[in-house]
Order: structure tokens, then C-alpha cells, then sequence
């Protein structure tokens, strides 16, 4: 009884001294978690400088513009991948399935439905392919590479199979529906607002709500999450889900942008996804990533890709160099990560 | 009378850490005997068989083979030796036949380009008209367990051995598939090769051994003739008696109310029939031999694992869990026996974990996440257990053993369970750690909440627990409490002294 009671004092002692220290610490680490993503906005701002006195076209509005317009609908897609990513998925049907959502809406639309209408139908569309992915690889028990590959070759058939190969060409589409892709509120073009709402909202859940601190657990140690009490196959099939979404939100923002719809939009673009959400961040393994470090990535490489062509690089070196700045980012990465486990 | 000793192993030591694993052990080995080890599980028996298949190095000691000091350094200098180990887990390669399988190691030192399939098969076909009826042809994985692990020994006859090192390897055969093992065991002794047989069964010790060694604690008790010895004094020499005052008081005064009744549960594959309660203040504990079932029916009461049948009443009210999160969701949890591998979240920090059973509960109405009660939360337990950390956002990887398992427990203790099954909580933890961790125990019992232990260290189920239930291949062999809780009792419950109790 007695060694119980001395036990207990002996408890509050050492939790004081256990919480003399936090607050230094607390700061100190939140800097290191951040170390990659000013890491790379350091990276973005010093080519930026560079890119400012290398090419007189590059700091002016309308470069500016087309720029943020590149990068702001990938970002859609990059929000998608991440969270995937984080739970432990893959997706590399995100281009084919874009390029689908595309098609299948203006396809709606050329045959006479409301272009809104088209939209929501080809949105819903692509969250039902997310869904049929989704099957195969909790249900099924395949995995994720292969089940996306093989949609991604299918999505890519059917644009295909849709409008015979030629682009469809939209030009009756009402200036409401264009407004989304080429308008501008101000000076701000809606496609950046678009991708602001959802880069913040995303941003703000992944960091603070139970239902995307649930990918986490799945992603990190799948099995210790299910002994943690979380369906963590209900968790995949939901992230593996909203990329697809994603992807469609894209393909429609990209039609009403582009004022056609184009079957072979996108090729490769799954790769640019990965890479951007992995230079962010996104572990192949799950269990991390961060949607500012994923936006981060889709910036650099987009910044990258125009500089280059700016510079007139050929567009086979524009490939090798991007592939380059993957590998070593990831490689930079690997060696922080050992260091600090 | 000095008979031909093959191997002779003196004054070796190894440790991992602080854990002293082998004390000092001596070992001798004669041509041509099958001698058997026996201890519990941690005795130190897999590390010795680890350091003479050359898995492990020894930190002192010395290995005489034929008389000659030798220093094995990897598995394949032991093959080279002579020594073959046939391991308890299969390690198999599932996808090529049994011939590629056994002659595994025949091809990997093979010069020649081309595999020779046919030739393969022609001798795998050999070893196996005397060893059992199987077809070299076929996938491993098309073979039961029980066929897989004859493969295993088939393997290790392929080597051309001097010493075979068999552990545990009628564990997952019939008595008749056993039989012919020990038939086996007895010719390659005759033409002279070494055997040591590692086995829980006193039976087959008896039986088909010449002489026993028994380990405990990492140090070498007794080798004997199995002749000079009994069954019963093995028994007790391997338990010992430890005489140990660092486990909390029992329970003072015991009640009828109960918490958990069991009763007829079944599983297909891993228990049949398992009835028995638990009430309240009390401590159960669960003994057995690994793979007896003792952590699968557990598993099996919260719906995490299996296909289970029978009647499960928690306070009273039946249950029927469609899985874990309803068991949960009921306040039954249990703690994971594979820390690193599905107990925690070991890059995520530690509030995060703690937290991971109902996240809902640090978060408000809309499903945000409140940091602050997230850390309070954490903060709060953290108190209770006296778990020692840098702050509540390092990953959980940053801690020392004991304090993972605090976190984990930590982590049952935050949704206020009414019942917690541990398995196995205090593997990989120091000894201080350990002891707090059964005065934990102890206060929650006190406080109400259901507490069964399981665990493969006899002294912590007998310190630590009030009424221990043996189990042996699914099934409760018995009960102990009070003055009969002796490790000697336990161990005679859990291991198969008797040949006809063998299914």
C-alpha cells in the first residue's frame, strides 16, 4: 500500500520535469517540420530572381498570368494525389481521367444538355470511376498502381472512343460557363480563386479534422490503424475517391479554360502530379505529406517547365531536366528524413 | 566414460543491451545422440541455437568443434561446418516447386549455368521415399502447413549435415507425421549425426530423445540421460523458483461482480469451446505456449480477428460486434502484443497517438481537431503513467521501450475503457518500466475497469494476476489461483506431458 502512495508523489514530480521544457522545443520543432517547405520557397524565390534579369518576358504580367493559370488547375489535382498519397494510394489515371472528365461533358453538351448540367454529370462520372478503383482495391484486394494503371489506359480509350481522336470544339459554350476558366474578378483570374479555395479549405482539414487525421493513421502503419479502430479501408476507398473527383472538378475548369475538349489532354500529366506531391513532401509509403509543400512542388516545376521554354531549352532537355529535379529532391529529402529518424 | 563429443560450447555469454541473454552457458553435444533442450520461452535457447548456426556472435566463450576452437561467423560458414537449422517459422519461397526448394542452397553454390530441373526433381524424389509422401513437383504453397514444415526438414537433410538443430518442429504436425519424423531422427543418429531437438513436449523428449538439457533465465541448468530423469523434475527445472517483490499486492477483496462472461467460443482454425468470466477488481491472466491460442481468442472476443462463434456478455449486456471499432465503441480494447508493427504510429507524434482510438473525442461538433484538448488529453495520461518524454509533438520512435508501451496503453486508457485485454505488455521493457506498468494494472483493476493479461513470462502472470487460465492447442487445460498459481502447475497445464492427450 505504502510503496503505492510514494509511487504516486513520485508521479507528479517527474511530470513536472517532464513540462519544464516544452514551450523552447515546441518552436524549435515546428521549424524543423516546416524546413522543407520554406526550404522550397526559398528554391522557387531564388529562380525567380535568377529567371527576373536571365529573360526580359519573364516578369511581366502576362507571363505572370499564364504561369499562375498552369499551375492552378494541376494544383487541384496535386491536393487529390497528396491526400492519396498519404494514405497510402497512387493514382496514375489522374491525366486520362481529366482529360475524360473533359470530353464526356462536352460530348453532354454538343448534344444538348445545359453545359452545367454536363458538368455535375461528368464530375459525378469520375467520382464514380474513383469509386470503382477504389472497389478493386479494398474489396478486390488489388493494389493501387496496377488497378490506376489499367483505368488510366481505359479513361485514355474512351476520350479516345468519344470523339474519334479529333478535339471537340465548343464554341457555343455561354460565357457564364467560360467565365469560370478565362474570366477575371479584378485583376485576379477566377482560376486562381478557384484553386486558392481549395488549396486553403484542403490545406485547413488535412491539418484539422478527424476524418483526414484518419488517412494519416492509415497511411503511416495500416494495420496499426485498424487495431486502432479505424476502417482503414473505408478511409482508401473515400481518398482514392476524391482524386478522381478531383480530377473531374479539373477537366471541367480546363474545358471552360481551353473553350474545347481535347482527348488527349494530359498525357503524362500523372507523372508531373506524382512528382510535384512528392518533392512537397508525399511519401510513396504514406503516412506524410502536406498539401502547401505538394502546391510548392506544382510550383517549382511549373516555374521550371516556363523558365525553360523562356529560355528556348528544347523540350527534350525541358523532360530531363524536371526528371532531374525530382530525383534530387527526393534524394535530398531521404537523407534529411535518416538524419532526423 | 567420455563419449566422441562433436560439439562443445564453454562459458558463453551474450547480450543484448542490458537484457543478458546467455549466462555463462556450457553445452556439450555427442556424436550420434539426439539431445533435446528444454526451457520457456526467453530461456535463452533460441539465442544459443542462433549463435551455433552463426545468426548471432557470442560477446564471450568459446565453440569447440571436434575439439578444434571455431568462431562461426554467418549461416553459410555454419553449413560449411556441417550444421544444418531447421527453424520453427517456415521460410519457405512459396511460388517454386519443393525440388527448387530444398536443393536451395545446392544451387546457389553451384557453378554450373544452366538448372537442371530434372535433376532436381530426381533427387528431391529421393529424400522424400524416405521422409513422406510428397511431390517435388508441386508449389510450396500449395502444401499445408504440415507438409511445409517436412519440407523445411527435407531441406536441411539435403546439407549433408554432421549437427541438425530441429526447433520445435512438430508443431504443426500430426501424431503420425511426427512419428515418422522421430523415425527419421533416430537413423540419422544411427549413422551418426548429431541431433538437438528443442521441444515444449515432455512426451516426445521421453520418448525419442537420448539426453535433456534445460535452460532458464539465460543460463544452463541441468543435462541429464533422460533415463536418470523424470518428466516432472524437467519440468521444474525449467520454471525454477524466483522469489520476486517487485509485483504490486493482490487483490484485497474479491467481489461477484462480473465484468466479462464468455461462454462456448469458437473458432475454426485457432480455439474451440473457451468459457470462463472475469469480475470485477480482479486481474485474469492468460498462459500458454506461443501458438496455443491465447492471443486469437482475445482477438477474437473484440472482433478484431477471425471467425468466431459463441456468447460474449460485457457487464451483463450480450454482445454482437461486427468489428473492432463496435468493440471499441462497447469500451473493449486490447493492446497489441507487436508494439513497433501495429501497436503504435511510430513517425506520427505521441499526443497523435494517444489520440488515435476516437479522435472524435479531442474534437469539437463539426470534426475539427482541438489541439488543445488533443494535448491535454495526452498530457493528462501522460501524468498518470509517468511517462517520461521530450514534448507531446516528437514522434513516438524518440521514446525508450517502456515508454512506447505507456503510449500505447496510454492510448487504451483514452476512451475510459471497461475492459482492456493486454497481450503481452511488458515485452522489450525494462525492469523498472515493467514494474510501474504492473502497478498500472493494478490501480485500474482497483478502479473498476476489467484488466486480462497475457503474457509468455510466467513469474509476471504470477505476480502480477489474481486467477490465471492455461491454454493449450485452443482449448482452457485448466485454471489456477491462489496457492496453486506455481509456475510448475502452469507449465504442466500448458505442455503436453501426456502422449494420449495429442490430437
Amino acid at each position: 500500500m505504502q510503496s503505492r502512495e510514494r509511487g504516486t508523489n513520485m508521479d507528479y514530480s517527474a511530470n513536472m520535469t517532464s513540462q519544464a521544457r516544452p514551450k523552447r522545443d515546441v518552436s524549435f520543432l515546428q521549424r524543423l517540420l516546416r524546413m522543407r517547405e520554406t526550404g522550397l520557397v526559398i528554391i522557387i524565390l531564388a529562380l525567380f530572381v535568377i529567371m527576373t534579369f536571365a529573360s526580359p518576358y519573364f516578369l511581366t504580367w502576362a507571363n505572370m498570368r499564364a504561369m499562375s493559370m498552369a499551375f492552378a488547375v494541376d494544383g487541384l489535382l496535386v491536393i487529390g494525389m497528396t491526400i492519396l498519397l498519404i494514405s497510402g494510394g497512387i493514382d496514375l489515371s489522374v491525366g486520362s481521367v481529366t482529360a475524360l472528365a473533359m470530353v464526356v461533358a462536352g460530348w453532354l453538351f454538343l448534344s444538348g444538355i445545359d453545359p452545367w448540367v454536363a458538368s455535375a454529370m461528368s464530375i459525378a462520372l469520375c467520382t464514380g470511376i474513383g469509386a470503382f478503383m477504389g472497389f478493386f482495391v479494398t474489396r478486390v484486394g488489388l493494389h493501387h498502381f496496377i488497378v490506376s494503371l489499367a483505368v488510366m489506359v481505359i479513361a485514355r480509350g474512351a476520350c479516345l472512343l468519344f470523339t474519334g481522336g479529333r478535339p471537340l470544339g465548343l464554341f457555343t459554350l455561354p460565357p457564364e460557363f467560360k467565365f469560370i476558366g478565362q474570366g477575371a474578378i479584378g485583376p485576379v483570374p477566377v482560376v486562381i480563386i478557384i484553386f486558392l479555395v481549395f488549396v486553403v479549405a484542403f490545406d485547413f482539414m488535412l491539418r484539422r479534422t478527424t476524418m483526414f487525421r484518419k488517412v494519416f493513421y492509415t497511411g503511416s502503419n495500416e494495420k496499426a490503424a485498424a487495431y486502432s479502430g479505424i476502417r482503414t479501408k473505408k478511409v482508401i476507398f473515400l481518398t482514392t475517391t476524391l482524386c478522381s473527383t478531383l480530377c473531374g472538378i479539373a477537366g471541367i475548369i480546363y474545358m471552360a479554360r481551353f473553350g474545347s475538349a481535347q482527348p488527349t489532354f494530359g498525357l503524362g500529366l500523372e507523372l508531373t502530379i506524382i512528382a510535384a506531391a512528392v518533392i512537397g513532401g508525399a511519401s510513396l509509403n504514406g503516412g506524410s505529406g502536406s498539401i502547401l509543400g505538394a502546391i510548392l512542388g506544382v510550383i517549382l516545376l511549373s516555374l521550371v517547365s516556363s523558365s525553360l521554354a523562356l529560355l528556348d531549352v528544347s523540350v527534350y532537355w525541358q523532360d530531363i531536366i524536371r526528371g532531374s529535379i525530382l530525383l534530387a529532391a527526393v534524394t535530398i529529402d531521404h537523407y534529411l528524413n535518416k538524419r532526423r529518424g | 566414460m567420455m563419449q566422441d563429443v562433436i560439439l562443445k560450447i564453454s562459458n558463453l555469454s551474450k547480450s543484448f543491451g542490458p537484457v543478458q541473454a546467455l549466462r555463462g552457458v556450457n553445452f556439450e553435444l555427442r556424436r550420434g545422440e539426439i539431445h533435446a533442450i528444454a526451457g520457456e520461452n526467453g530461456a535463452g535457447k533460441s539465442t544459443l541455437m542462433n549463435i551455433i548456426d552463426g545468426i548471432l556472435q557470442p560477446n564471450s566463450g568459446q565453440i569447440l568443434l571436434d575439439g578444434e576452437p571455431t568462431k562461426i561467423s554467418s549461416p553459410t560458414m555454419a553449413q560449411k561446418l556441417g550444421i544444418g537449422f531447421v527453424h520453427q517459422e517456415i521460410a519457405l519461397c512459396p511460388d517454386v516447386s519443393v525440388a527448387e526448394n530444398i536443393f536451395m542452397a545446392a544451387t546457389n553454390v553451384s557453378t554450373s549455368l544452366m538448372m537442371d530441373y530434372r535433376k532436381l526433381e530426381h533427387d528431391a524424389r529421393e529424400i522424400f521415399a524416405q521422409l513422406c509422401d510428397i511431390d517435388p513437383s508441386v508449389l510450396v504453397r500449395d502444401l499445408s502447413i504440415s507438409h511445409q514444415q517436412l519440407v523445411e526438414i527435407a531441406k536441411a537433410l539435403t546439407l549433408d549435415c554432421r549437427i541438425l538443430i530441429l526447433d520445435e518442429p512438430t508443431a504443426a504436425l500430426t501424431e503420425a507425421e511426427a512419428q515418422t519424423l522421430f523415425g527419421i531422427m533416430r537413423e540419422l543418429a544411427d549413422r551418426g549425426i548429431s541431433i538437438i531437438y528443442i521441444s515444449h513436449r515432455m512426451v516426445e523428449i521421453f520418448d525419442n530423445c537420448d539426453r535433456v538439457s534445460v535452460f532458464r533465465d539465460g543460463q544452463h541448468i541441468v543435462t541429464q540421460d533422460v533415463a536418470d530423469i523424470e518428466p516432472s523434475d524437467v519440468v521444474n527445472a525449467m520454471v525454477g523458483r524466483v522469489i520476486d517483490n517487485l509485483y504490486p499486492h493482490k487483490q484485497e477483496t474479491p467481489t461477484e461482480d462480473i465484468i466479462l462472461d464468455v461462454q462456448n467460443l469458437t473458432e475454426t482454425r485457432s480455439f474451440r469451446d473457451v468459457s470462463f468470466t472475469l469480475k470485477r477488481g480482479e486481474i485474469l491472466g492468460f498462459a500458454g505456449l506461443i501458438g496455443a491460442g491465447r492471443s486469437e481468442i482475445v482477438k477474437g472476443i473484440c472482433a478484431l480477428e477471425g471467425d468466431v462463434k459463441g456468447e460474449v456478455r460485457l457487464e451483463g449486456e450480450t454482445l454482437s460486434l461486427r468489428d473492432y471499432p463496435d468493440s471499441i465503441a462497447k469500451g473493449m480494447v486490447y493492446l497489441s502484443e507487436d508494439r513497433k508493427g501495429d501497436g503504435l504510429f511510430l513517425d506520427l507524434p505521441i499526443a497523435d497517438n494517444i489520440s488515435a482510438l476516437k479522435v472524435e473525442q479531442v474534437a469539437n461538433r463539426s470534426g475539427l481537431i482541438q489541439a488543445d484538448s488533443e494535448l491535454q488529453q495526452a498530457e493528462a495520461l501522460a501524468r498518470k503513467l509517468n511517462l517520461k518524454y521530450g514534448t507531446m509533438r516528437d514522434p513516438v520512435s524518440s521514446l525508450s521501450g517502456g515508454n512506447q508501451q505507456k503510449v500505447a496503453i496510454a492510448k487504451m486508457l483514452s476512451v475510459n475503457p471497461r475492459l482492456i485485454f493486454l497481450d503481452e505488455p511488458t515485452r522489450g521493457v525494462d525492469v523498472g518500466a515493467k514494474s510501474e506498468i504492473h502497478r498500472i494494472l493494478r490501480d485500474l483493476a482497483e478502479e473498476g475497469v476489467g484488466i486480462v493479461v497475457i503474457s509468455s513470462e510466467l513469474p509476471e502472470l504470477i505476480g502480477v494476476c489474481d486467477r490465471v487460465l492455461v491454454v493449450r492447442e485452443g482449448q482452457i487445460s485448466g485454471e489456477v489461483s491462489g496457492s496453486e498459481m506455481t509456475e510448475e502447475n502452469i507449465m504442466h497445464l500448458a505442455s503436453v506431458l501426456d502422449a494420449h492427450a495429442v490430437a
